[in-house]
């Protein structure tokens, strides 16, 4: 008789393989990352760019930059290029963060001798045409002002503007921001950025030999290097700042609470992600078994840690009915007092170890995701003994320092808390 | 290619199972037979909201989330007007769990009155949080009920009001439970670092001794054909004017669905698109213009919508619309665009290959489509696609009288 009581045996993850690059450089020294797998015959190329000469008086140039640099060049219109990628099945992406900017080619290998040419067109030769960038600017400003209607999106960038200031990871933007932008601030900095001097390549899928004489002769030639200034800063902290901006037909407020914290760079990281883990990052977390399946006070609510160049930070965000927003308020900071006073019991951190590497294992699960792993620690600085150190530590933590670091690191003396809506 | 082995236990259970071996994980999806569509007109929502209650504990198994994720597994599932779908995806080696699982709560659910509390509250705050306090948000709220007059599609998932969720009684999940949740109404696919043998023993540990239920027999009421053109124009405190029109299409398995799909991308996928190059970069008339399909199973939806620019009349806007569809009535699409959207979508069947949560809930369903097989033949089918097709399908759709037409205006303009 089967009996449904009881669990079946179940097993610790107790091996997670990583799959490290090879790396070689393109004759102008650019250098290239690459993770093999020949399970699919596709290949993405990811061109990444440190963002650069940061100046606080034009706070969209890098942002906009990387938007619109594929909308045209001396040679091809922006609906030419597009029309070009197309053709050929393939995927161009740009991406802006905090720390880089990138352009990515998603594309079946036998595309790429004809997909590769229009891409270094476009890292060399984009103009920002006049007429684009005005269609361009319009637009973003209607986006924008969309945008302004959602209160987890103010949230979001009042809390960030509070903790990082003017600074690039503290742009407050604001619609006279984008009257501001003009062509020629665009190509300087696309001038200043997008160059063999500031550039690497991660390349993931399949890619062998031949098609990295290709890729070689595409861009290790004919591309000139410049200057640039690195973003480098330092972040004072905060202490006890509330802000609330009151929405009177909110149905929900959203709420941001955080502060500065440690980046993967500190040796208490890993640690402090197990302390996260519990607190709030995933679906059995504190935060959400009380206020979410407790309480019923939202769809959902989560916390993290986030890594950058020059910072970290650690947040808690959610949108919670209106009428309960206080006491949502209330139990977040209940739950970070308990942290701080009790220990976690051995049943629960047991969960979150075999729960995080778990997760660890099932973020491997292809050629791409190895190339995200390794680019956090590359771009940190670290190695791959920063994933062995993580599993160490996510499997032999103990309750006590644990404990330790909610003291360390969730000292709410100075938090900032944002509340958009009413409460 | 996805290469996946089939059986069906006695209870009626299909079951697929797709071998991976390059991953150390495995993945067990689970699609039930049962969406929005299947809701009574006054207990809308109710599909979603027994979703949520599916996490709320069965009958030998006090908590369904925690189990999981000690043994490093995760969880979620998703409600659509057609199905219901549930996924584990955890480490190959422990497997078993995800059978004691997802067979233990499709035996029976615990039924506890504070699972149903706690989510009618959860589901309340999606409601809000989704559909009420967003700009736009409410949209398919308003434009279903306009395009659907007998079709119980006239309501999106969430439900047409927040009083039938919060009115939900154990009385009706206990009947929808027995209705919906049983061997027979389901596919299973299980995915990853798996051997067919060892699933097929699992599932017959697991999943057989369930009573095979009775067969839910779908008899819904199906939309009657349009034959006149619908408007509605509705007021809010948003920034700027929209404009969206429903065409009716066929259904999923209709032999001209790929045409229509294709068709869509013509218009809007991407910078090289037509409403993208014309209404938005030359004509100057919308901030943003979109369109697409709903894929659904019964008779579907072809949306157009966009946001214009400030100082444009909707009126503009929407004879700038109609005259792009005009032309695909007009002339035929030429040879290189009709590749271009052709390579697109090939591609795009070779990168969806890659993930292998989205491998094995393709092949459950294409299943509930008549065949996983169909999953292979997707490529085929598009590059089948004629101009002519275009051309034939756009004569066909593109008329005033089937379509619906939702103005969403801001108040300053009201």
């Amino acid at each position: 008789m089967l009996n449904r009581t009881q669990a079946p045996d179940f097993k610790q993850v107790s091996q997670i393989d990583f799959i490290h690059p090879t790396k070689n450089n393109l004759d102008n020294g650019i250098p290239v990352y690459t993770l093999f797998s020949d399970n699919q015959d596709i290949v993405r190329i990811e061109f990444i760019f440190d963002n650069v000469n940061w100046d606080k008086s034009k706070p969209l140039q890098a942002l906009i930059t990387n938007t619109m640099i594929n909308n045209g060049t001396k040679k091809f219109t922006a609906k030419e290029i597009a029309e070009r990628i197309d053709f050929y099945g393939a995927f161009f992406q740009t991406d802006y963060a905090q720390d880089q900017s990138s352009v990515t080619l998603y594309s079946l290998n036998k595309h790429l001798p004809f997909v590769l040419p229009i891409v270094k067109n476009v890292l060399t030769d984009s103009q920002f045409p006049q007429q684009e960038l005005d269609i361009f600017l319009q637009n973003q400003k209607q986006k924008f002002q969309v945008n302004l209607k959602k209160n987890d999106f103010v949230a979001r960038k009042t809390f960030s503007h509070t903790l990082f200031g003017d600074t690039i990871y503290g742009v407050n933007t604001s619609l006279t921001d984008y009257d501001a932008v003009n062509r020629l601030d665009l190509a300087d900095y696309f001038a200043k950025a997008y160059n063999p001097s500031n550039c690497t390549l991660v390349i993931a899928g399949k890619f062998d030999s031949e098609a990295f004489e290709l890729l070689n002769e595409t861009f290790g030639k004919g591309w000139e290097k410049q200057n640039s200034v690195e973003n480098k800063f330092a972040l004072q902290a905060h202490f006890n700042e509330k802000i609330y901006a009151e929405r009177a037909d909110a149905l929900q407020s959203a709420i941001r609470i955080g502060k500065l914290s440690i980046n993967r760079n500190h040796v208490d990281f890993p640690g402090f992600q197990v302390l996260n883990t519990v607190f709030g990052g995933y679906f059995g977390s504190r935060l959400m078994a009380n206020i979410r399946e407790e309480k019923g006070y939202t769809y959902g609510i989560g916390s993290g840690i986030a890594s950058l160049k020059n910072a970290g930070y650690f947040f808690i965000a959610t949108e919670v009915g209106a009428e309960v927003c206080g006491d949502a308020l209330t139990e977040i900071y209940k739950e970070i007092d308990i942290l701080k006073t009790d220990l976690v019991g051995e049943d629960e951190l047991n969960l979150v170890r075999n729960y995080m590497l778990g997760s660890m294992l099932g973020s491997l699960e292809n050629i791409f995701s190895h190339a995200d792993k390794f680019k956090n620690i590359h771009f940190s600085g670290l190695g791959y003994d920063y994933y062995e150190t993580y599993i160490k530590t996510v499997k032999n933590i103990s309750s006590g320092a644990i404990k330790d670091l909610a003291n360390k690191y969730l000292g709410t003396e100075n938090f900032v808390e944002v509340v958009v809506g009413k409460r | 290619m996805v290469n996946f082995n089939r059986f069906t236990l006695v209870n009626g259970l299909k079951v697929l199972v797709h071998e991976d071996p390059t991953t150390p994980m495995a993945v067990l999806n689970i699609l039930y037979d049962v969406g929005a569509r299947d809701e009574e007109a006054d207990k809308t929502g109710f599909a979603h909201l027994f979703e949520h209650l599916m996490f709320g504990g069965s009958v030998n198994i006090p908590s369904y989330d925690e189990p999981l994720q000690r043994v490093g597994g995760e969880n979620n599932a998703f409600t659509s007007n057609d199905i219901t779908n549930y996924y584990i995806t955890l480490p190959a080696e422990n497997l078993e769990t995800a059978f004691w699982l997802e067979s233990d709560r499709m035996l029976n659910l615990a039924f506890s009155e504070k699972s149903l509390d706690t989510q009618r509250n959860v589901v309340s705050e999606e409601f809000k949080q989704r559909y009420l306090n967003q700009p736009y948000g409410d949209v398919w709220l308003k434009l279903r009920p306009l395009a659907y007059k007998k079709h119980s599609y006239q309501w999106a998932t969430i439900g047409k009001e927040l009083s039938h969720i919060e009115n939900a009684t154990m009385d009706d999940v206990k009947a929808f439970f027995k209705k919906h949740y049983n061997p027979q109404n389901a596919i299973l696919v299980v995915g990853g670092n798996v051997k067919t043998e060892d699933v097929k023993k699992l599932a017959e540990k697991w999943f057989e001794p369930i009573p095979a239920g009775n067969k839910y027999n779908r008899n819904l009421i199906q939309e009657e054909h349009q034959t006149e053109a619908r408007f509605e124009t509705i007021t809010a405190d948003v920034p700027l004017n929209a404009i969206y029109i429903a065409f009716k299409m066929p259904e999923r398995l209709s032999v001209d669905y790929h045409v229509y799909d294709l068709l869509s991308d013509v218009l809007s996928s991407g910078k090289s698109s037509r409403l993208h190059n014309s209404l938005l970069k030359e004509q100057k008339l919308f901030s943003e213009i979109n369109a697409y399909i709903t894929s659904s199973l019964d008779a579907g939806l072809f949306i157009i919508e966009g946001k214009l620019v400030e100082g444009v009349t909707i009126q503009t806007a929407e004879k700038g619309i109609w005259a792009e569809l005009e032309k695909l009535k007009q002339d035929a699409v030429n040879e290189s665009e009709l590749a271009k959207i052709q390579n697109k979508a090939e591609s795009v069947m070779v990168f969806s290959e890659m993930n292998l949560l989205d491998k094995a809930m393709n092949l459950a369903y294409y299943e509930l489509l008549g065949d996983a097989m169909l999953m292979n033949e997707e490529t085929q089918k598009y590059l089948a696609v004629t101009a002519d097709d275009l051309k034939r399908v756009s004569e066909k759709m593109f008329t005033k009288e089937s379509s619906s037409t939702l103005y969403y205006l801001t108040k300053q303009n009201a």
